[in-house]
């Protein structure tokens, strides 16, 4: 292989991306050098096992991969602003539509919402840690290393150009035969390893490292939507596991799953995908409407609105979306019967989300609001996430999804559930949660100018997109002609656009005005909330809680701070040494290797990729044998550290 | 610290916290391995018959062969519960001899299934042939790549064991890949009835 066709050649964006890859590259190494952080980084972060430095860092990678999807749905809304414009070429545009929905879902908005649940769930529970700390720090860097493979594609080799479901035989070797695919299986796949784990890590932290006073129903809903999401991934991401892998035999081995000939069968892989696909969705919503749970309830200083119902509509949400998967591709041809019993099952799926609409509207009814910047993000999310909703009913229709079907109808419709359900509830959650992050708040002024731009741009630019969907504009297009007459809703649609990335650009100036100037956190509950994990003292204590809290229902705090108010006082008992697990280089160390050997798969150097698989496996003889029992915290530390609690 | 009591009833690999959660951490994964093994089973009788021109099933398969496979891999399971058996009763040379001869089972089981491998392709039925045999070949591989992982991960707690004898550490582990050890079993009975049985009456 010559260098010219390993490297991408050829395009001034591309050039411009590998000058600034490797300034940032040279600026972060110069900085970590010069001020001789280089063993703060192993000890502190690398090697962490900690679920709130695994959980920071997710949520650093999300961001950072907020800004890599965003660019590239602005070099498409800049492609698509006039009829005819030649800024992208039809290959190209298709590169970068691919790689926006394959990282804003996989790498964005999944490590997003688990580095918050990271964060948040263990302390809402009362834990000390997850029930597998070493386990939580392999899912990390399996993420982070999947998630670099997938990027370093449009620099090394090439980017996918399938789209993000990679439908065969579009992505079967070929007509896809550049090694671009190849990052696109590979890099989930690697990812995908993490996601499981997770997904097995907080189930069992959820059911058995819970205060032993917490019974499951007085759980907070973020908790809960925690629980359920992951039950999901478990049982979605084998399949994931499984089409990825079918996929990268055809194209690397021979074999012939989805192929055209020799009896394969490319709906096989629609299916498979969708089967997976689908619960995708539900895994990114479900812990979005957990969030605004735990928000909406805040800072309306009410109790949930029927908690029991929010429960049990989650569930059933969780056991429809396994129910649903044809409706993706009803056109298909599947016949009458098949495409009636999916389309009722998909609108059954209205019911309990509507059911969970309603209870936070009547959790906020006579509540005392107030309009923090996290509280906006959720008063926003509920008009906005209908408007999604009820377009996903009308594409419930099977006979009507012909209609909208690959249109634009149906793109402003995943983007009005996905970012009015999933990214507000990102940013209210960083805002909410930042204070335990950082012991600082986001400054409250800038969070509502990110607020009203966002929500105004996210509106400008996906409203119209129905209307150009019903005109008839395929999605996917990377052109149309000045005659179709879609020009002055995709002016609008721009401007959206670019109202939404300058609502970005403020939040994060935001993080770093916050980073100078906000006051310090002396309180540990800056908003005067209701569950366990504003009981601890700012700074989070490593090992969170001095003694296990205790939980006498709902809203397990409020309670305390009511029994406070009446003068209840808790008596003092003795502190206890308290065990921690240590930190650990092995899953940072396994994860690299699972990149090489992915690296090695990508381009078929299979001396590579067999060299990777033996790294990994020895890491994982080296962890078999490690009997590392962790450390105890002592006495006097717990002690300094309780001097600094108010509370 | 841990200073919890104990009932004698209670086997080693529960007395831990540790032993508790890694435990049912290891049934839920489980739970995972069913929901991939079932895309594999799905996909498998999806592509059942795809034979584009090429062998098919009926003319390949031989009953003897996969006889004696099942046999094996039946009979290691039984031998791994009679070693749990004996760790239960601190018996550490009961457990040795026992996962011993598992895993000779184990590695007979892989042997014939190599060879029955072997023997197709050389009849012209490869990952490459058609739909049929790709498939084939990816869920009965794929249930052996578990049982080669099972081998080598026991072989590894044999060498632990001999280290330090049975803590509630070395115990967890052999239970744990008991467990394994028995989901493989399950799963080549599927493998039998849905791939080799249905196969030959094809």
């Amino acid at each position: 292989m010559k260098l010219d066709e390993f490297f991408v050649t050829g395009d001034p964006l591309i050039y411009g991306a590998d000058v600034s890859i490797a300034l940032t590259l040279i600026g972060a190494i110069f900085a970590l050098t010069y001020f001789k952080k280089w063993k703060w980084l192993w000890t502190e972060w690398l090697t962490t096992v900690d679920h709130k430095k695994l959980g920071i860092m997710y949520i650093i990678a999300a961001v950072l991969m907020l800004f890599r999807g965003g660019v590239d749905a602005m070099l498409m809304r800049a492609q698509l602003t006039v009829p005819d414009a030649g800024f992208l070429d039809a290959n190209h545009y298709n590169e970068i539509f691919t790689t926006h929905g394959t990282i804003m879902i996989i790498f964005m908005a999944m490590p997003f919402l688990i580095g918050l649940i990271n964060v948040v769930v263990p302390l809402q529970i009362g834990a000390r840690d997850v029930a597998y700390p070493f386990l939580n720090a392999v899912s990390f860097w399996t993420f982070f290393m999947g998630a670099m493979l997938f990027n370093i594609s449009f620099v090394i080799g090439g980017s996918p150009s399938a789209g993000w479901t990679s439908y065969v035989p579009l992505a079967g070797l070929e007509l896809s035969p550049s090694v671009g695919q190849n990052y696109y299986l590979l890099g989930l796949q690697i990812a995908g390893i993490g996601t499981l784990l997770t997904g097995i890590n907080f189930l069992v932290t959820i059911l058995k490292m819970r205060v032993p006073t917490m019974k499951l129903m007085h759980m907070p809903m973020f908790t809960w939507s925690s629980l359920i999401t992951m039950v999901i991934i478990i049982f979605a991401f084998p399949v994931l596991t499984v089409a990825l892998a079918l996929m990268t035999f055809d194209r690397l081995f021979g074999s012939h799953f989805f192929t055209m000939m020799d009896g394969g069968m490319p709906m096989l892989w629609a299916n498979l995908f969708w089967i997976w696909g689908h619960p995708e969705v539900y895994i990114v919503i479900l812990p979005a409407f957990g969030m605004f749970s735990e928000i909406i309830s805040t800072f309306a200083r009410k109790t949930l609105f029927g908690y029991k119902a929010m429960v049990y509509s989650m569930v059933v949400i969780a056991g429809l979306s396994f129910l649903v998967w044809v409706h993706h591709f009803f056109t298909m041809g599947a016949g009458g019967a098949v495409n009636s019993f999916f389309s009722i099952t998909t609108m059954l799926i209205a019911v309990p989300t509507g059911v969970k609409i309603f209870n936070w509207l009547f959790t906020l009814y006579k509540g005392r609001i107030r309009f923090t910047t996290p509280m906006l993000w959720s008063l926003a999310f509920i008009p906005n996430f209908v408007i999604g909703g009820v377009t996903g009913v009308m594409l419930a229709m099977a006979a009507a999804d012909y209609q909208y079907h690959n249109t634009y109808f149906l793109v402003a419709h995943f983007h009005y559930v996905l970012i009015s359900g999933t990214v507000y509830a990102c940013f209210a959650g960083l805002h909410f949660w930042y204070p335990k992050m950082f012991n600082h708040r986001l400054n409250e002024r800038l969070g509502k100018w990110t607020f009203w731009i966002f929500v105004a741009g996210f509106n400008l630019c996906f409203f119209p997109m129905y209307f150009l969907g019903l005109a008839g504009m395929p999605r996917r297009v990377y052109t149309y002609g000045a005659a179709d007459g879609w020009m002055n809703l995709n002016v609008l649609a721009t401007m959206g656009g670019v109202l939404m990335g300058i609502g970005f650009l403020i939040l994060v100036y935001n993080i770093y005005y916050s980073f100078r100037y906000s006051p310090r956190e002396t309180t540990g509950d800056p908003w005067d909330a209701r569950t366990l994990e504003w009981s601890t003292p700012a700074p989070v204590p490593h090992y969170n809680f001095a003694h296990l809290p205790e939980s006498k229902g709902h809203d397990a705090f409020w309670i305390m701070k009511q029994e406070r108010k009446q003068g209840k006082t808790q008596e003092k008992k003795p502190y206890k040494p308290i065990h921690m697990p240590s930190y650990s280089g092995v899953p940072i160390v396994m994860s690299v290797f699972f990149f090489i050997a992915g690296f090695g798969m990508v381009f078929s150097w299979h001396w590579m990729s067999i060299l990777g698989l033996i790294g990994v496996l020895a890491t994982m003889v080296i962890r078999s044998f490690d009997y590392d029992k962790g450390f105890y915290v002592s006495v006097e530390e717990i002690e300094e550290d309780q001097k600094r609690t108010t509370l | 610290m841990e200073s919890v009591e104990y009932s004698p009833n209670t086997p080693l690999e529960y007395q831990s916290e540790t032993g508790r959660l890694n435990i049912l951490g290891f049934w839920i994964f489980l739970g995972a391995e069913i929901a991939l093994f079932s895309t594999l089973f799905a996909t498998y009788l999806v592509l059942v018959g795809r034979t584009a021109g090429g062998p098919g099933p009926g003319e390949l398969f031989e009953i003897s062969g996969v006889l004696i496979e099942t046999f094996l891999l039946l009979t290691s399971s039984f031998t791994c519960g009679l070693a749990i058996h004996y760790m239960r009763n601190h018996s550490l040379k009961g457990l040795f001899l026992w996962l011993g001869i598992t895993l000779a089972l184990g590695l007979g089981f892989l042997g014939f299934e190599i060879y029955e491998f072997v023997h197709y392709i050389h009849e012209g039925a490869a990952l490459t042939t058609s739909a049929y045999w790709s498939a084939f070949f990816v869920l009965v591989g794929t249930h052996g790549a578990h049982v080669t992982m099972g081998i080598a991960w026991i072989i590894l707690i044999l060498i632990q064991l001999k280290q330090r004898g049975l803590t509630p550490d070395t115990t967890r582990k052999v239970f744990i890949s008991s467990l394994y050890w028995h989901f493989l079993d399950v799963v080549w009975i599927f493998i039998f009835t849905a791939v080799y049985l249905y196969g030959m009456v094809m």
